[in-house]
């Protein structure tokens, strides 16, 4: 069974869409992580490592997701799991910013994939049944 | 069942106590210097002779049970993957079983920590690294790098049970003298104690004290059963539960400053509050840590290094003293006994300070977040605000002619206010020395183990 850390990121306590995404990846037939609220970067991180996940899905809906996400990638390298996917969605940035550019500043900060606001957990399910397989 | 000897083999004292459950009480105590290191029944046989003469009659024991810190006590190596979490995880089991924990390693093991591991003398090595299903790489390694050393001593796997074979394998390939138990921690955050400390416990009877010369005595009384800071924990545990009809304290905490170490112990649930988001690794109910820098003889250089020089002047210049120089004169006379004023105000002023310092490596932490949602409060660690007893025990401060003002500082906050310390508790004091022994009797008698703590635990002021 392949892991999946999933939690929400930073000073943020929005649970609802944390447990539907849990609910949703556990019934697809993924051990899943889930490390809810209020979790920092160190927190996604050491949860993959002891759990030996091949994904992080970090969720953030209070518009501070590009502060707290900042040097993730990073972190992962230096904490050996450099290789691993990272997903992000949710209110990621604060205000009406175009998307396209958004998604490429996460891009550029090492994450695989981006959702905007209001993307159903079951796009990004496909997504990762094509990235770890069934 | 009537005449119960407990004994407790110190690393300096051997202590004993006798009850007699029939009066349901103490009846006699003595204690003698422990000859471990030429032969540990020799103290014991000075000490029963005491107790005999106090006693005025030479009362045949129908239970004589023992508890164990000589030679060292239980050494362990705790050896997790990740810092914060099977590391962690892996300490605490270590700390409630009732060990010390001279070393712990983080990921791979490298050559250096293999040579630690035979100049501190461990007596036993905690494996673990992985959630069930997780990461086998780092103990699998591990166990490898253990086996290429030719480690002879035991040792515990308590890791990913995804790789037990694999290990299980390993021990066998390389002779290593290998137990499995339980995951330290079979999920993300979730600590599970139980499996592998009965294992330790179980290697600590077979194994260890017969490697200390501990064994002998087994000739002479019934058995040794328990290393004394675990005998310790369960007399805490029962005498804040409760038994049956006889009900227990609540929440408290434990302080016992000794010579080389300061232990903690709390009793209680990490909290009992609704509106708080619990962060980090689980928190056992029954925790136990020891700070091995904090101590009155041979850690007392410890004490000042947890502080900054400009701190250490100032306490100097306050306190009227020269902290170095007395911190060094006690390392190197650790059978000191202050038999002066200054002396003993000086190992006040020390012991205070580890008690300080014990609390503030114990206590959980809170702070407030501000949210979108409002202001949300983020807690790490274990809530003591509530706790209703914290009790001293150890030579200093039992000996102290102001023990409260030593556990006072348990509940000093200074200037960290975020510190869940408690917050208005009452404060008892062991003045005959019995948690251990109480910890042995609960085993057969936990009724009457929780009547005579109750009853001997005397009440000190409350701060004001």
């Amino acid at each position: 069974m392949k892991s999946i850390v999933i939690g929400v990121i930073g000073a943020d306590v929005h649970a609802v869409g944390n447990k539907i995404i849990e609910f949703t990846l556990t019934n697809a037939g993924y051990n899943v992580i889930n490390i809810g609220v209020l979790s920092s970067l160190e927190d996604f991180i050491n949860a993959a490592i002891e759990t030996d996940a091949k994904l992080i899905l970090v969720s953030s809906l209070y518009g501070h997701g590009e502060l707290d996400c900042r040097g993730m990638r990073d972190k992962c390298i230096e904490a050996g799991i450099g290789d691993i996917i990272l997903y992000v969605g949710g209110n990621i940035v604060v205000g009406k910013q175009d998307f396209t550019e958004v998604k490429e500043r996460f891009l550029q900060m090492g994450f695989n994939r981006v959702y905007p606001p209001g993307t159903s957990i079951e796009k990004a399910l496909g997504d990762i049944k094509a990235d770890l397989g069934e | 069942m009537r005449y119960y000897l407990l004994i407790d083999f110190g690393s300096t004292f051997t202590k004993l106590t006798a009850v007699d459950a029939a009066f349901g009480d103490i009846i006699g105590t003595a204690s003698h210097f422990t000859t471990v290191a030429t032969d540990i029944r020799d103290g014991y046989h000075n000490a029963l002779k005491i107790l005999y003469q106090k006693l005025s009659s030479n009362i045949k024991f129908d239970h004589t049970i023992a508890c164990s810190s000589a030679a060292g006590g239980l050494k362990m190596a705790a050896i997790g993957l990740v810092q914060e979490l099977t590391v962690e995880a892996t300490k605490r089991v270590c700390l409630g079983a009732g060990a010390k924990v001279d070393l712990v390693c983080a990921h791979h093991l490298t050559k250096r920590d293999i040579q630690n591991i035979a100049d501190y003398k461990i007596d036993i090595i905690l494996l673990a690294g992985g959630s069930d299903g997780g990461n086998t790489e780092s103990v699998l390694f591990n166990a490898r790098k253990l086996g290429e050393a030719k480690i002879k001593i035991p040792v515990v796997y308590a890791g990913n049970r995804s790789c037990q074979d694999e290990i299980e394998d390993i021990f066998h390939e390389y002779g290593i003298n290998g137990y499995i138990s339980e995951n330290v921690m079979p999920k993300i955050n979730i600590l599970n104690v139980r499996s592998a400390r009965d294992k330790i416990r179980e290697i600590f009877l077979k194994q260890i004290i017969e490697a200390k010369g501990i064994k002998k005595i087994e000739a002479e009384i019934d058995r040794v059963i328990l290393p004394t800071p675990e005998a310790v924990l369960q007399a805490a545990e029962l005498l804040s539960k409760g038994y049956l009809d006889e009900a227990g304290l609540g929440d408290i905490v434990l302080t016992d400053v000794g010579g080389a170490t300061t232990d903690m112990y709390s009793i209680c649930n990490s909290t009992n509050r609704s509106d708080v988001v619990l962060h980090g690794l689980e928190e056992p109910f029954a925790k136990r840590t020891v700070e091995g820098d904090l101590g009155m003889r041979y850690s007392a250089p410890g004490i000042i290094k947890t502080l900054t020089k400009e701190e250490v002047i100032q306490i100097n210049k306050a306190k009227n003293v020269d902290l170095e120089k007395e911190v060094n004169y006690r390392y190197s006379h650790v059978d000191m006994v202050p038999n002066n004023p200054h002396d003993e105000y000086v190992d006040q002023l020390l012991a205070e300070m580890c008690v300080y310092r014990a609390m503030n490596r114990h206590v959980g932490r809170i702070e407030e977040v501000l949210t979108p949602m409002g202001i949300i409060y983020n807690q790490i660690g274990k809530d003591l605000t509530g706790v209703e007893y914290v009790i001293g025990t150890g030579g200093v401060v039992i000996n102290s002619k102001a023990p409260s003002e030593i556990l006072f500082q348990a509940t000093n906050i200074k200037n960290m206010p975020g510190e869940l310390r408690p917050h208005d508790p009452k404060y008892l004091l062991d003045k005959d020395y019995l948690l251990a022994s109480m910890g042995l009797l609960s085993q057969t008698e936990p009724a009457l183990a929780l009547k005579i703590m109750k009853k001997h635990l005397m009440p000190l002021e409350k701060k004001v």
